[in-house]
């Protein structure tokens, strides 16, 4: 009997870990690709504003009119006069340099009220997943009429008794992103804590407190990741929208939405100070949600292409 | 299916009464005296003592609890500091907008969302796929009010002395004015629900134009919903259009989809009946849940577009500290938006059988 079985030669496989191979996957991904590169630049911008923005966010320059449209040498501006890339705005300062320090500010608001969030939502989701029975019950009513509101009317309406001002806007953002939160951590804690490798560990006599921070959460971090990259676009998305009514960050911080809020007027006969502010917030939230999608795509297999959410 | 709503109803409840509590909560959590907070410069000793008794401020937190649920339950929304009227009456005369604000956009993102997705979701990456899955990507990033900005810039200025232009601000052009139904009418003395109902119906340019057979009217409350409805459905759109593809891909591989065309059903008929029915599921699953999105969406855009509506009310009142108002918008809208759900919900029941009998 001739054996026509081919030999796997085990040496030759390549050992990949899974997290090496979620990161080929993800460099490999082009929205995550593109995201990644868009989020890199942002960062730059955001650590070296100082070295370069041409100017201070706050300065008020002279021998210049208020409003006055981008001056560029190359495309044809007098060279007697001082380049402004994206403008003046309407109180003579210096667009770009606005735009540039508002990375700094963009980035802060998006990462401290998602993490805030994370930290809440996660331990009031890990908690009603955890123990069940009533608290979980309890708590999930909670969540259930917090999203009952539309999340930006809910923050608006939190705003109103907070006070207006950017620290309470966020403060407002962050409770009203809290159940999302919540709700996907219990549901991957009452998945994961049935698996075998849980009760198996339960069966050797860990505590609770191991149970939970040594095998649960770790295992229910992909999903909460994913969500946090797409949650902190929509988060930088609802400051936004709250300091444009005038509710959130006030003058003179160099804040996008403050920025397109201000001159909401002046569209008509100086658009670029509308412009650029929205183009600088489109593109933080479109490089948030491309890796976000990158994410989901790269570290959980089972979701790929179903371009949910 | 009666069942199943009856089911979805008592399960309203809770949800109804947590709402209610937020409002409460919301006005009674403003720090320091809510005397003061309510009134404001008017608020003195002798104003607030009767202010206190005339809201039973002077009773326990839960009998206070039962009296406004008793009140919201009656239509009585309390009295606007700002305006000294009653809120219901400052709500029946910006809802409206919002409401025709809301629908118009939904109109319009489920509409071109459901079609863009269907077209791409045929024909996977050709040039029309790849075209709208990156403008729904853009879509889903932008910000509601600067796409309003932008639109109001391009249709009100580029536009302009063609026949593209679209008037980027108001509700009506300023030479169109409403009849005023109530007075018309005569009802100027209605109490409660019905006087709410009456007030809506006089203050919404589109019902009151089609009542009154004033179709000029019509035509330029419905021309100057265009830009705004286009700002507010354009996120929506973006995510409806990305649902519908990716869910119409999954579903042409299905077997009943290859049954249906080895009977030699027309392809038209497989995309537009097979297909369809079960692509609506998660579709419609998704405008429900853009609806809150809508809402916010109306809100901010109302502010770009200078329209009388919720949004421009709710800003103002919180900057002037007008909390009653605050309190009926919020509760206002939490329940447009769960009545809403509810809809989606049963909509789903209908088209999903295995939903109704869970």
């Amino acid at each position: 009997m001739t054996t026509n079985v081919a030999i796997l030669d085990v040496s030759k496989i390549k050992h990949t870990s899974p997290g090496r191979e979620a990161m080929r996957r993800l460099f490999h991904h082009r929205s995550a690709l593109t995201g990644m590169v868009i989020l890199g630049l942002l960062i730059l911008l955001a650590i070296f504003s100082e070295q370069i923005a041409p100017y201070s966010p706050t300065q008020l320059l002279r021998d210049v009119d208020r409003r006055s449209p981008p001056c560029i040498h190359i495309l044809g501006c007098p060279a007697d006069q001082p380049e402004h890339l994206f403008g003046i705005d309407g109180n003579s300062r210096d667009l770009l340099s606005r735009v540039i320090f508002g990375s700094r500010l963009s980035l802060q608001v998006g990462l401290s009220t998602v993490g805030f969030a994370i930290i809440i939502g996660g331990v009031i989701g890990a908690i009603a997943g955890f123990v069940g029975g009533w608290i979980d019950d309890f708590l999930m009513r909670i969540m259930d009429v917090l999203m009952a509101f539309p999340s930006l009317l809910l923050a608006i309406a939190i705003v109103s008794f907070l006070g207006t001002g950017l620290i309470n806007a966020l403060l407002a953002i962050g409770i009203v992103s809290i159940p999302r939160f919540a709700r996907l951590v219990r549901s991957t804690v009452i998945s994961i804590k049935e698996l075998e490798y849980v009760v198996a560990a339960r069966s050797i006599g860990a505590t609770q407190g191991r149970l939970l921070f040594g095998h649960i959460i770790p295992n229910s971090l992909t999903p909460l990741i994913v969500q946090a990259t797409l949650g902190i676009g929509t988060a930088i998305l609802d400051a936004a929208a709250l300091s444009f009514l005038g509710l959130g960050a006030e003058p003179p911080r160099p804040e996008w939405g403050l920025m397109l809020g201000e001159e909401r007027n002046s569209i008509f006969n100086a658009p670029h100070l509308v412009f650029f502010p929205g183009v600088a917030i489109m593109l933080t939230v479109l490089g948030f949600n491309l890796l976000g999608d990158g994410l989901r795509d790269a570290l959980d297999p089972r979701l790929r292409g179903t371009g949910a959410g | 299916m009666l069942r199943f709503m009856a089911r979805r109803l008592v399960l309203l409840v809770p949800v109804a009464l947590g709402i209610l509590l937020v409002t409460f909560l919301i006005v009674r959590l403003i720090p320091g005296d809510p005397c003061i907070a309510m009134l404001g410069e008017r608020a003195t000793e002798a104003k607030c003592e009767e202010f206190k008794d005339r809201y039973g401020l002077n009773d326990n937190v839960f009998v206070q609890f039962g009296r406004y649920i008793g009140n919201m339950a009656t239509g009585d929304f309390g009295e606007s500091i700002r305006f000294s009227r009653p809120v219901a009456d400052v709500i029946a005369e910006r809802l409206p907008m919002t409401i025709e604000l809301t629908i118009f956009a939904m109109l319009f993102s489920t509409s071109v969302g459901i079609f863009l997705g269907i077209i791409s979701a045929l024909k996977p990456n050709s040039f029309a796929d790849t075209f709208t899955m990156i403008l729904a990507n853009i879509g889903v990033s932008m910000p509601v009010f600067w796409l309003g900005l932008m639109l109001a810039y391009f249709f009100a200025l580029v536009m302009k002395d063609t026949p593209l232009y679209i008037p980027p601000s108001g509700r009506l052009s300023s030479s169109v004015t409403l009849v005023n139904l109530v007075k018309e009418w005569g009802m100027t003395d209605l109490t409660g629900i019905r006087r709410f109902v009456v007030y809506f119906i006089s203050n919404s340019a589109i019902t009151n134009s089609i009542i009154t057979g004033n179709w000029a009217t019509l035509k330029d409350a419905l021309w100057h919903l265009i830009l705004p409805s286009m700002a507010v459905g354009t996120i929506p759109l973006a995510i409806i259009a990305r649902m519908t593809r990716s869910t119409l891909v999954e579903v042409m591989q299905q077997d009943y989809i290859r049954t249906a065309r080895a009977k030699g059903v027309w392809e038209r008929k497989v995309v537009s009946s097979h297909a369809m029915r079960n692509v609506m599921i998660p579709v419609i699953t998704i405008i429900g849940i853009e609806t809150g999105a809508l809402l916010s969406g109306a809100v901010l855009t109302e502010t770009v577009f200078a329209l009388p509506g919720v949004g421009t009310m709710l800003v103002q009142s919180i900057l002037s500290r007008d909390y009653p108002v605050v309190q009926g918008f919020t509760l206002i809208i939490a329940i447009i938006f769960v009545v809403i759900n509810l809809l989606v919900d049963v909509s789903y029941a209908y088209l999903d059988p295995r939903v109704r009998l869970e």
